[in-house]
Formats: C-alpha cells, structure tokens, sequence
C-alpha cells in the first residue's frame, strides 16, 4: 500500500513536474491556439497543446456486454478529432477508467477523473444506475459528462449532457406511428422490473389512454435475469393485444424473444414494438427470433444517409469487421463531437463556459450518423426517432422516421 | 479495572501491539500519506471490513457461514439512507415535484404521501436505534427459525444466499418505496452538516475507524470471554458441547445477531462516506466477496480481517484500473489458494513467519529450509495446529 | 374472466399447462446434476452455472463450425453438440475434481468458496474466448416454432425438445444409480464411505466419476437451454441459486426429492406468475420454499446418511 502510494506521488509529482515545463517551454514556442491561460481558468489538465478527457464505462462485470460499443466509438470520434488538429489547437488525451459493473465505483471514478486528473469532459456512464451514483460527483467537483444511453428522462442537470433519447422522445412517436399504420387500439406492456422500464411505459400508458383513445389490457414486470415468460406469454395470450409493447433488458431479452418464437408469437402474426433491441442485442437474441418485430430507436446501423456509412466504415476499420453498432453507440460517438463544438464557441474549456454555450440551445452537428441533431437549452438532443423491421440478417430496415423531436425531459401530463 | 481492559480488550500482549499496530495504520498512516481521494476510499473498504469482522465471529470461531451477510450491511446502509434522503428531500429543494417534500423516486412513482414505514426516519435518534435494532431482530428471527431446528453448514449458507436474492428482488421490484435498482441516492447533509465536504469525509474516516477498532476490540471481548471458548468447542464438536448442558442454537443466534449488528454499522457508515445505498450491495455477489475479505485475512483473526479487506480491495482497485481483464482471474485464484494453501489467510501465514523470524534470529541459519517446512505445514493438512495458533494470537 | 369463450380458456388451461411443465423439466435438468453431485458426494459446486455454460458454449462452438464449414449438417449438429457437451463438461469436472475438490471433501464450506472462485475464472475465460457480448447458436428448424394441434393452441417445440431430454436423462441417471454396479457403489459410498473401502470400492475413482458426471449433466442442460435462453458469460450465474433451491427444497440426498421439488417449485412458479404481476410472484415463490425449509430444514424428502 505505501509502496504504491509512494509511487502516486512519485507519478503526481513527476507530472506537475512535466506541466511545470511545458508551461514554461510554451511561453515562447509558437501556438496553434490560444494561449492555455486563456482557455483554462478552472486548473484543468490542459496544456498548450493537450487537453485530457476521461472516458467511464464498464470493462468488467456483467455492463460490459453493453458498455464496449459505446467506449469504441468516443475513442473513434476523439481520434477522428485529433486527426482534424484537435480541439482549441490542443489534441486530446484520453484517461480511460473501469466501471466495474459497479455504481460506487462509478462514483469513486468521476471523483478521481475529476478531482486527480482534471479532466475537461468525461464521456460515460451506461445504466441510469451508474450516472445516478455519478452525477453528486460530477455536481459537487463541477464536472462535465456526456451521457450517451436513451433513458427514462425526468433529470437534467448542470453538469451532464444527455446524449441518448429521453423517453418521451423515443415512445410517442413509436407508439402514433403503430396507432395509424397498424390501427392498433389494444396494448400489452411488459418489461424487466427497474426503473427505465417502468418510467417508460408509465409514459406510454399515458400516451395510449390519453391520446391515442386505446387501452392497456395488460402490464407485466420480471425481474432482471428472469429467463421463465411461459405464463406471461399465455398471458398475452389470452388478452389478445394489437401490440405487445416491450422493454426487456439483458440475458432476459433473449429468453423473452426465444419463447416468444416457440410460443408460436412471430412478427407474421403479431405486431410487438420494442424499446430495448439495438443491433448489439441482436447477436444474443439471434436473426430469426426477431424477424418481423419492430424496434423504435433514434438510430439503426443499416440507416441510409452519406454522414452513417462513414461512420460505419471508419468504426468497422477501427474495431473490426465483425463489430455492430448499436443506437447508444451513436450517442456515444456524439458526445466528444458535441464536447468540441461547444469549447470551440466558449473559445474556452472551463466547464461553465462550455456549458453556457451548450445551453443557448443551438449546437448543432449536421454530421451526425443518425442525420442533424441539435443541442436543446435542457441539455438533451433534438432528434428523429425511428421504427424499423427486424430482418433475419440482424440488421433492421427503417418503416418510419419521425421529424425533429423535442426533448422534454419532464413531460407534462406524462408524470 | 486494568486487567479487565487489557486482558479482554485488548487480548493481552500479543494482542494489544497487533490492535496498536492497526490503529497506527489506519488513524495514522493512512491520514498522513494518502490523499483525500484515496482516503476516502480507504474509508470505504473498512466499511466492509466490519461485515468481515462479523464474519469472523460468526463463520472462524462460530462455523456458521453465512452467504447473506450483505443483508444486514444493506439494512444499515438503508436505514441510513432513509433518514438522509428525508433530510435532503424538503420541501424546498424539491419544490418541482408534483408533490414536494417527498424523496424524488417517489414523485415520480406518484406516490402522494411518504409511506408510514418512512415516517419514523425524520428521527435521527430513530434511525440511530433502528440500524441497530432492525438487523438484529431479523438476524433473531432467521437465526431462530434455522438454528432452533438445528439447521446448520451448507444448508444455512444457501439458504441466507436465497434471502439475499429475495431481498434484492424486493428492493429492486419494489421502487416506489425503496428508489429500485439505482437505490438511494444524491444524499447530502446530516442535521445540515454537509457530507460532502472535504472536512466532513475527514471526520466521517476518523469516526468510521474508531467504531471499527470498537468493533474489533468488542469482538475480542466476546471471544474471550467464556462464550468464545464455546463457540470454539460448538464448532469443532457440537454434539458434546449440547451433551454437556449448553443451549448450543441460543449460543449461535447470539453470534447471528452480533455478526449482523456489526455489519449494519459498517453499511450506515458506508451510506455516510459514499453518499448512497444501492441493491448492489444486498445481494450475493457482494455477500460472497466479503466472505472472501474474512479469508484472506484469516477467519480466525479479527485483526487480519480488516487487513485482508483492506489488501483485496487495494488489488481490485489497482488491477481494475491496470488489467481490467486480469482481475477476475486473481480473485477467483484468490478464492482456491486460500482455501487451498491458507486456510488461515494473512493471519496464518503472519503466525508461521514471525515465530520463525524469532527463531532464524537467535539461529541465523538454515532458516530457509525451515520457513519452507512451515509453509508446507501450512496446508490443510495441519490446519488444526494452525488453526489454534492463529487463535492463540486472535 | 368475461369476454372469453370456453375454447378460449381451455385452450389457454392446455399451454398454460404446458408451461409450467415446461418449466418443470427445466428446473429439473438444472438439478440433476447438481443433485448427484451435492447430494451424493455432499459437495457444494457453486461452479455449476458456469457447467451448464461450458455446455452452451460447446453448441455454440459447434453451430459456427457448421454453419462455415458443413451448412448442410446445420439440421443435426444440434444433437452432436449435446452429446459434446456432455463429455466436454464432464471432462472439465473430472480434472475439477481430481485438481481441487478431492481436496476438500471434509471441509463442505470451503469447496463452496473455492468452487466460487473457479466459477469467476471459468466466466472471464469465457469472456476472454467468446467476446463478452452473448452469442447465438443457429438452432436447426426443426426446433424453432411450435406445434400446433388445433387452431388455438400452440406447444414450444424447444419446451418439447427440453421435455424429452429431461426425461431421457432422469431415466439414464435413474439407471445409472439403481440398475447398475457402478451405481450400487456409489449409493455404497455415500452411505458409508469407510465400509464401501473395506469391501473394496475404490471410493475415489467413485467420487471422480460421479462428479464428472453431475458436471456432464449441467453440460447437457446448458446445451438445451440454448433453444430458451440466453448464452454469455454470466449465463451461469442466472441459474445457481434456483438450482440450488431445488435441490436443498427436495431433500439434498434424494433424487426422488429433486423430482418432487423441482414440480413443485415449477407449479406454484408458473402459477404466481399467470396471477401476479411483476416481481412478487419470484419473492413469493423464494420466500415459501425459504418457509418451508426453515420449518422442515431435510426438505420434502430425506434419506438418513451416516457420515
């Protein structure tokens, strides 16, 4: 323990040591951009030619299934940054931590980042758990993160920036487009019981009930890791629904998707829409148990557009041939995008600077994958949300795509 | 009065340079050389040094092992948490609710009113009394229920691992009254005394520290009383300590609830040091991994407990930023060699190696080919010899 | 229940049924082996979800062999892969065994812990091998879809396919331990491990093979589980505390018991689940077979055993 702490400090020291002369050297090399003094005046890890950011997500434990794709793509959007020169003539350094699965150590992370490294923007966190034990952090040291997960809305802080769907952005428009195309009137909502699931089909109860005049005739929570549905699925059964409406999450998305099929319930006879299958679900659950089905999602792979098949190709020479990429993949990858817009108009990386930018509500990124997004004031995404059919090659093909959403992170008469 | 002191607090000479040694280390040591950061976290390992503590007691001298322990670190933590979210929920600060005043999870369950379970919790003297009592009223009534039928070993480890996973699925299924799977967070002030800051996780350490030293010096105590030395007897032959007249199931529920209220101190001081209380920290996983701590430092010392804690998690925490993929191979690894090799864990080996450090230093020769001697002896084997030095030397 | 026609509720009676076979067979499949190997030998393998996961990773490893290199052989492979499964797993036991666990057979609690830590091992393997995303082998045709006796009902044919392998491997066990020699000696060891000695049962190739068997057996049902559910590397862990449920409720030293429990426990499961929703029905079911162990600790069934 002392020996490893002898080394910290050792580390600690021969960094400043190093910052030291580098501040020194800089004042009379040349720059590419403003002077570091200028740009930084909260004591953050930036030189005159770098800047370091954190990168927070889970490597090990059980998130790590879903946490991988959304690391590879904000390494691969800082990487494309710096090939570009950097942001503020500074290229970026990345400190990468792991989550561990683990919320404390989420937590415990942030605080090192932030308080250890100083990082000027950490990209990460996956699971609302995760950010939830997180964000104290990120208020208290004044930190910035981009979170890049669709999640259950009903938050907006200071200090992150939300880079996934919240829910009501990603369930209306799901849910009229299934209304008017299907004239489905009869719903059966089933979900893995925590919170993303619950919030969101209470939104969807709503929406159902209240708008679209139709009727819930069922609403079903497993725990997380029920691998059982054979009464649920009799359940469903017998109710007979339009649309079975369903955001289940983990190894129970796969059982779930598995008895389905065997039940005899595929997408020739059944219309399901599903919030929780992206492309990096659909190896687990497998082609031909999908088929027919629709998820709803800001984003697919196989999305048509000059900005997607880019991004496709340099994540696929990047990661390998055989990597998928799902919709917080995306997010993900928006968030150093985002990060650099916005420092590059504050003309500064300190955290209140970016952010008061950020909230000005007019960011916008016309390279993004899924099309043109736009930061909104509330710190969420402007986006299109999108349904699409489930073929049995893993890919999905676009049915739908909505306009501009608003993001409404507290939706009025919703709650 | 002295005697009393030194002889079952601290467990005699021996004892008393080993407590003093750990208090040097973690009042001391640590303070001075660590930063805040480190600090902190150093903070929080010894709160799940208490639950190996309790380990200690219950599983190295009591034999019962219990893989269920998170249950009343959890129960600690929540109560903790309640009355903190309480605090940091008025109606002030949470004046955007659709009902203000209560925690924001339930806003958003629309719940309308706190739950009548939550009410006693604006009560810091409650909830004090409440981390206390809660774990030990529970653990009497599994304890009895399990130990009055003389159910014992395996069965009560899986059967504490199945009431971890109930409890999990409740906390988790249950939000609305429990905040769900991101449990209980963004907690901030006690009694308006920020917990956040800098100065308060100084004495949140200090506090944690010295009611773990309490903690162990209080297991000591028992251990040495006549009580310790029929737990000892209960769990090498049970039978004849029954024979001979004892209520040997009053004697385990006792250990049960000791165990317990130890390890719901350490969650209520985790809840204050970390700032929240999650299900993470109920169920088996976690269960498991402090039963490991206990081994490794050795399930018959209280002392090597908190070192065995303390040396786990530094690894956990250094390899899972280095070599993330290596970690679970070294904890798994970790699992069979001390089952394996040292059944008595760093206190074990601590025994063999000083008395052989004595002996090569009156000799000065041929130590080598003795220590490997004694590590040999150290296998399971001999474990009774060295079960009883390790204990000699608690 | 109006608004539904009677063929309409007998229809759902008959699947509903079904599924709580269904499940039974899987809960059963999940048990066996463990059921020999706590019950017989009395050693705790917390490492049997990662067994079962061996298997399902076997049927993985043999859909893509065939998909690249024998598409045409994709219809069958899938009972290769069990019968693989079973010997792969089984062999991984018996070197378990032979490594670790013969170590420990009079300290019950610290195979639990050990078995722990090989159970964490076993999952990065399959983390460092597979890729930690879950993987999905390609099931043959014949065992997607349902089967459809009348207009209303549909039957799982994986629930079918789950169905017949249990009772297929019920009755081998069964065989196994009542009908022949090598059964009888480890019925002998059990019972009493220093006579079966004396009258000259070699008691450790015993052991051996009996944890190499129990092992096998969660290959064979991780290989089956592959047609319902999912396969990753913490798959295992999914498993391990309903396993042991069922084997601790049914009387540890009984197989009879381990039949009994494991319909027991399917019943009222698949039931709670058809008439509450969310998690309670889980919590409930834990919770009374916690109750019931805690008022009669031998379970359902008990056998006396000399120690």
């Amino acid at each position: 323990m002392n020996l490893k702490h002898t080394a910290g400090l050792l580390r600690h020291a021969k960094r400043s040591l190093l910052i030291l002369s580098l501040c020194t050297l800089g004042v009379g090399a040349a720059q590419a951009g403003p002077p570091t003094a200028q740009v930084n005046t909260t004591g953050l890890a930036v030189t005159d030619d770098t800047v370091k950011v954190g990168i927070l997500h889970s490597l090990t434990g059980t998130m790590a299934i879903s946490e991988t794709g959304a690391q590879e793509a904000e390494k691969l959007a800082i990487e494309q940054i710096n090939n570009m020169g950097g942001i503020l003539g500074r290229k970026i350094q990345i400190i990468q931590e792991d989550g561990a699965s683990d919320w404390p150590t989420f937590a415990e992370k942030s605080r090192k980042l932030l308080v250890n490294d100083k990082v000027a923007a950490v990209f990460g966190c996956w699971t609302s758990a995760s950010r939830k034990a997180a964000l104290p952090v990120f208020e208290k040291e004044n930190g910035l993160l981009y979170y890049p997960t669709f999640y259950e809305g009903l938050e907006q802080s200071h200090n992150v920036i939300y880079t996934g769907q919240e829910a009501t952005q990603q369930i209306l428009a799901g849910l009229d487009w299934v209304a008017r195309e299907k004239g489905a009137k009869t719903f059966y909502l089933i979900g893995s019981d925590y919170i993303w699931p619950r919030t969101s089909m209470k939104i969807a109860r709503k929406h159902i009930e209240n708008v679209l005049k139709g009727k819930v005739v069922g609403e079903e929570y497993k725990p997380l890791g029920n691998t059982s549905f054979g009464s649920v699925i009799n359940k469903i059964r017998l109710k007979k629904p339009d649309v079975i409406y369903a955001a289940v999450v983990g190894g129970s998305n796969v059982a779930w998707f598995k008895q389905l099929k065997a039940a005899g319930i595929t997408g020739k006879k059944q219309t399901l829409l599903t919030i929780s299958v992206t492309e990096d679900e659909v190896l687990g659950i497998g082609g031909e148990n999908l088929k027919g089905f629709y998820s709803v999602m800001k984003y697919f792979e196989s999305l048509d557009n000059e900005n997607n098949k880019a991004f496709v190709k340099a994540f696929k020479a990047k990661w390998g041939a055989d990597s998928v990429i799902g919709d917080v993949t995306q997010a993900a990858y928006l968030g150093p995008w985002l990060w650099k817009a916005a420092v590059e108009r504050a003309g500064s990386f300190d955290v209140d600077k970016v952010v008061a930018e950020s909230e000005k509500g007019d960011i916008e990124l016309s390279t993004a994958p899924e099309g043109y997004v736009k930061l909104h004031a509330n710190h969420h995404l402007w986006s299109k949300t999108r349904v699409a059919r489930w073929g049995d090659d893993g890919q999905a093909t676009v049915v739908f795509e909505s306009g501009l959403i608003e993001p409404n992170p507290f939706p009025k008469g919703y709650q | 009065m002295k005697s009393f002191f030194y002889n079952k607090l601290l467990g005699g000479k021996q004892g008393a340079i080993g407590l003093l040694v750990l208090a040097l280390v973690i009042l001391v040591v640590f303070p001075l050389t660590l930063d805040l950061f480190r600090l902190n976290l150093v903070g929080k390992y010894l709160t799940y040094a208490f639950v190996a503590v309790g380990l200690v007691l219950l599983w190295g001298y009591g034999g019962i092992l219990s893989l269920g322990q998170g249950i009343f670190f959890g129960l600690g933590g929540y109560c903790m948490a309640m009355f903190l979210k309480l605090e940091a929920s008025s109606p002030e600060n949470t004046s955007i609710q659709s009902t203000p005043g209560i925690p924001d999870f339930m806003d958003w369950n629309q719940l309308t009113h706190l739950p009548w379970f939550w009410k006693p919790f604006e009560s810091f003297g409650f909830t004090l009394i409440a981390i206390l009592v809660i774990p030990t009223v529970f653990a009497f009534i599994v304890g009895y229920a399990m130990f009055k039928r003389r159910v014992g070993g395996v069965y009560f480890a899986i059967i504490t691992q199945a009431i971890a996973l109930i409890l999990t699925v409740l906390i988790v299924g249950q939000q609305g009254y429990t905040g769900g799977i991101n449990g209980i967070t963004d907690l901030r002030t006690l009694h308006g005394w920020d917990i956040r800051e800098d100065s308060a996780k100084y004495t949140l350490y200090f506090v944690n520290a010295f009611l773990l030293l309490g903690c162990v010096m209080l297991g000591r105590y028992v251990l040495t009383s006549k009580f310790g030395r029929l737990l000892l007897a209960m769990r090498d032959k049970e039978d004849r300590v029954r024979f001979s007249g004892y209520d040997v199931s009053t004697f385990k529920i006792f250990v049960f609830c000791l165990a317990a209220v130890i390890s719901a101190i350490g969650g209520a001081m985790f809840t204050l040091q970390v700032g929240f209380m999650s299900p993470s920290f109920v169920g088996i996983v976690p269960s498991i991994e402090m039963v490991i701590f206990a081994a490794v430092g050795g399930r018959m010392s209280l002392i090597g407990a908190v070192y065995g804690t303390l040396l786990v998690n530094f690894g956990k925490t250094l390899f899972s930023e280095s070599f993330p993929a290596l970690w679970l191979f070294l904890i798994g690894g970790l699992f069979i060699a001390v089952v394996m090799f040292f059944p008595n864990g760093l206190a074990g080996i601590y025994a063999k190696y000083s008395q052989q450090l004595a002996a090569c230093v009156k000799s000065g020769r041929g130590c080598a080919r003795s220590l490997v001697e004694k590590l040999r002896s150290l296998r399971p084997g001999s474990r009774t010899g060295a079960g009883s030095q390790a204990g000699e030397s608690l | 229940m109006d608004g539904y026609s009677f063929a309409d509720l007998q229809a759902i009676l008959i699947m509903q049924g079904f599924a709580g076979i269904s499940l039974f067979s899987v809960l059963l499949l999940m048990a066996l082996g463990l059921a020999i190997i706590f019950g017989q030998m009395g050693v705790i393998n917390m490492a049997h979800g990662e067994f079962m996961a061996v298997g399902a990773y076997t049927t993985y490893f043999f859909s893509s062999l065939t998909q690249n290199y024998l598409p045409g052989f994709l219809d069958y492979y899938f009972v290769f892969s069990i019968i693989a499964a079973f010997f792969i797993a089984g062999a991984i036991g018996y070197l378990l065994e032979f490594a670790l666990i013969r170590h420990l057979y009079k300290r019950p609690l610290d195979t639990l812990l050990a078995t722990w830590g090989v159970s964490l091992i076993m999952q990065q393997l399959f983390r460092t091998i597979f890729g930690a995303r879950e993987v999905s082998p390609a099931l043959p045709d014949w065992l997607l879809g349902s089967y459809e006796p009348t207009e209303m009902i549909d039957i799982p044919l994986n629930g079918l396919f789950v169905l017949g392998l249990t009772v297929l491997v019920t009755g081998g066990v069964f065989y196994l331990m009542f009908r022949s020699r090598w059964g009888l000696r480890v019925r002998a060891t059990t019972q009493n491990r220093v006579m079966s000695g004396a009258v000259g049962i070699n008691t450790k190739k015993v052991d051996r093979l009996t944890f190499a068997l129990g092992c096998g057996i969660a290959g064979v049902a991780g290989a089956a589980f592959t047609t319902i559910a999912s396969t990753g590397p913490t798959t295992g862990s999914l498993y391990i505390v309903d396993t042991f449920m069922v084997v601790v409720f049914g009387g540890a030293a009984s197989l009879f018991g381990t039949i009994a429990s494991a319909f027991s426990i399917a019943q009222a499961q698949s039931i709670m689940e058809f008439f509450l929703s969310g998690s309670m029905a889980k919590v409930f079911t834990l919770l009374t077979i916690v109750v019931i162990l805690m008022l009669r600790p031998e379970g359902l069934f008990s056998t006396k055993v000399r120690k």
